[in-house]
């Protein structure tokens, strides 16, 4: 009954409504404007802010993006400028070792170039000419015999003598062209060692070239980085990106390690802390202990890193002196090594402990004693335990080069993440925005088809009203 | 860089003063019934204790007492071990404990009554002493209560926040001839246990399903 106290005409609820509907018609028909104004402010109240934060959202995106930028190309530049360094300190190393033994390799070349050139001239030296009695003989060849005796005998005697002359004179040029082909054949080590040494020389100044190249193009990708180019930007931020996805990958990889790692050692560490103590519900105190110890050889590793200047995550580490740093770089390494032999120590402990508790489950089970195991097959998983207990600290100590790239790559990700976040953010906003005022637009217009009766007597009246005014007006103009 | 490394040792600092102090140990009291016949189920008592043994970790505290004509004493306790924290201290304890039960299965004999109230009062008192987290009686008996005319257990006990489960309420020859009598039984100790105070009242007659009671 309580439901029905507004029907005017009771139980038929569609007449009640139309009456109740009809006796408001004018009332909001005369609180129309004031409905009207209620609505664009409430669309002005709620719209506005929404649409003022996106426009704050988007500010501060582009402000963030900016600052992100900024970030991006002065890391991109520091990055880049200690690769140019390494390369430049590889050429002085190469220079220093290579250049450093060049005037003695030049002297070597023109030792043996003058050699070359001595034994060359020595070869150049012919057999003198025959002797000038050639000619004599030549004359007295053309005198003829006429068959007189005498002459033909001292013919035969000079025809003798010339023979004997030549032969001689034969064998002492073979002899000269003999000693001046071994001197020829005595070039070929020295042709050797030229070509060698200029092979060298050749090399070494191909891999001067090589490196000079790579300077050239991280010079072009500093300058790039200088003159905040787009195609910079967008190198350093897919290259951090790049670096993300691969540094994570290997962080994955490395939490896999601590891990086994932890599984190692939490058990032995309950003999030492005890089992019993709990710090939340369900972590125990000797569990924390063991991960205290793997957190501590990875810092330990972190410092090995820093004071090799492998990686540059504590700038107070890389700004130390040299004999500071050796120290530091000393001691972290004598840490690990206690830290490895603690968890060999441990790892062997754990396996005493399974065993142990194994024997008495078996017993329990069984009620007898277990046989003890093979000796063999128990020594191979203990000293695989060990193995993996010493190990593992060090492999722990190689996680500080993926966390530098992690960290620095994560506050570009992060950043480009935080950036589109705040641009959804402002989006849904402005949508809010425009959707709230539009919905009072639409309200507006659904009040005013409430009242669509009193509207259209409304316009009926305005032009009955207008045309009068007409009439009235028209014999005025006329007259005037 | 200190600021930060200060701000670090603090918070770890406080994990360590924030420690959880309520007891995760759990403690168990075995009832074992050594009454006429079912004196002959003690063997299946051993198993169950050896289960535990194997199940029980350091913290956690056991103790097994015989259910006899009057059981409220600590006498009936035949054997009673906290763990020791370390693991290997543990594992020798659990291996006396089940030397002390051995030598009680071998030599254990048949009393004319069956003061289950009693051994319930004591093993109540036990629990409590421990301060462990989750509590536990074991009771293992046919639950048909026995007494002689002098003793007296008909009054309240408290077995606040102590869990009671009945393992291998074998059934007598008068519940096959009238199972309500058996239903009856159970049905009035638990009515009994829970006004007691008891967090739960269980009945595991199939030993296998102790597991699931011990985890929880």
């Amino acid at each position: 009954m309580s439901n029905q106290f507004w029907m005017i005409w009771p139980g038929n609820a569609v007449a009640s409504a139309l009456i109740l509907f009809a006796i408001a018609m004018p009332f909001l028909y005369a609180a129309r404007k004031l409905v009207h104004n209620l609505l664009h402010s409430v669309g002005y109240m709620i719209g506005g802010p929404l649409r003022l934060g996106a426009r704050w959202l988007f500010a501060t995106a582009r402000d963030m993006n900016e600052r992100n930028k900024v970030v991006l190309l002065a890391h991109g530049r520091e990055e880049v400028g200690q690769h140019i360094e390494r390369e430049f300190e590889r050429i002085g190393a190469l220079v220093t070792r290579d250049l450093e033994g060049y005037p003695a390799l030049q002297r070597k070349l023109l030792e043996e170039i003058t050699r070359v050139e001595e034994d060359y001239k020595k070869s150049g030296e012919v057999p003198p000419p025959p002797p000038d009695w050639v000619e004599a003989v030549g004359a007295i060849a053309k005198v003829k015999s006429d068959g007189n005796e005498m002459v033909q005998r001292i013919l035969e005697e000079i025809k003798r003598s010339v023979h004997t002359i030549h032969d001689k004179a034969l064998a002492d040029y073979r002899r000269a062209y003999e000693s001046r082909h071994k001197i020829l054949n005595g070039f070929m080590p020295f042709w050797r060692s030229l070509d060698k040494t200029f092979g060298q020389v050749d090399k070494k100044l191909t891999g001067l070239h090589d490196t000079s190249s790579k300077i050239d193009a991280q010079m072009e990708k500093y300058e790039q980085i200088n003159k905040k180019t787009d195609k910079a930007e967008h190198a350093l931020t897919v290259s951090a990106f790049t670096q993300f996805a691969i540094s994570l990958l290997v962080l994955l990889i490395a939490v896999g390690g601590a891990l086994v790692n932890f599984k190692l050692i939490a058990l032995p560490f309950s003999e030492m802390v005890g089992a019993g103590d709990y710090l939340t519900n369900t972590l125990r105190a000797s569990d924390v202990a063991a991960l205290v110890i793997i957190f501590l050889e990875t810092t330990m590793g972190l410092f090995v890193m820093e004071t090799l200047r492998i990686t540059h995550l504590f700038p107070i580490i890389a700004n130390t002196s040299e004999r500071m740093r050796r120290r530091v770089f000393l001691v972290a390494v004598v840490f690990l090594f206690i830290f490895a032999g603690i968890e060999a120590g441990l790892a062997l402990m754990r396996d005493m402990l399974s065993a142990d508790k194994q024997a008495l489950v078996q017993s329990l089970a069984s009620g007898r004693q277990a046989a003890p195991p093979d000796p063999l097959l128990r020594l191979i998983p203990t000293t695989a335990q060990m193995v993996l207990g010493f190990v593992l600290p060090f492999a722990l100590a190689f996680v500080a080069i993926p966390l530098e790239s992690f960290i620095y790559s994560l506050r570009t990700v992060g950043g480009a993440a935080v950036v589109m976040l705040v641009r959804v953010l402002g989006f849904v906003l402005r949508i809010l925005g425009n959707l709230v005022r539009q919905l009072c637009r639409v309200l507006i217009a659904a009040y005013d088809v409430t009242i669509v009766l009193p509207l259209l007597i409304e316009r009926v009246v305005k032009a009955a009203r207008s045309e009068g005014s007409e009439v009235e007006s028209r014999p005025v103009k006329r007259a005037a | 860089m200190v600021k930060r490394l200060f701000l670090a040792s603090l918070l770890g600092l406080s994990a360590s003063t924030c420690a959880d102090q309520r007891s995760h140990t759990q403690a168990v009291y075995m009832l074992i019934d050594t009454s006429g016949t079912y004196a002959a189920e003690v063997g299946k008592a051993q198993r169950i204790i050896n289960y535990l043994l194997g199940t029980l970790q350091s913290g956690d505290s056991l103790a097994v007492a015989r259910v006899k004509s009057r059981s409220f004493s600590e006498k009936d306790i035949i054997a009673k071990v906290t763990f020791d924290s370390r693991p290997s201290q543990a594992n020798a304890q659990k291996r006396a404990f089940r030397d002390k039960i051995d030598a009680f299965v071998k030599t254990v004999g048949g009393s004319a009554y069956t003061d289950i109230t009693g051994g319930l009062i004591q093993g109540a008192m036990f629990l409590n002493e421990t301060g462990a987290g989750t509590k536990t009686i074991l009771i293992f008996s046919d639950m048909q209560e026995e007494l002689d005319k002098v003793t007296v257990r008909q009054f309240p006990i408290n077995l606040k926040d102590i869990r009671v489960v009945a393992l291998n309420v074998v059934k007598l020859k008068t519940d096959n001839i009238d199972p309500r009598r058996y239903m009856g039984r159970l049905e009035a100790w638990q009515k009994r246990v829970e006004a007691a105070g008891a967090s739960e009242w269980r009945i595991i007659n199939d030993i296998e399903r102790l597991d699931a009671v011990l985890k929880s």
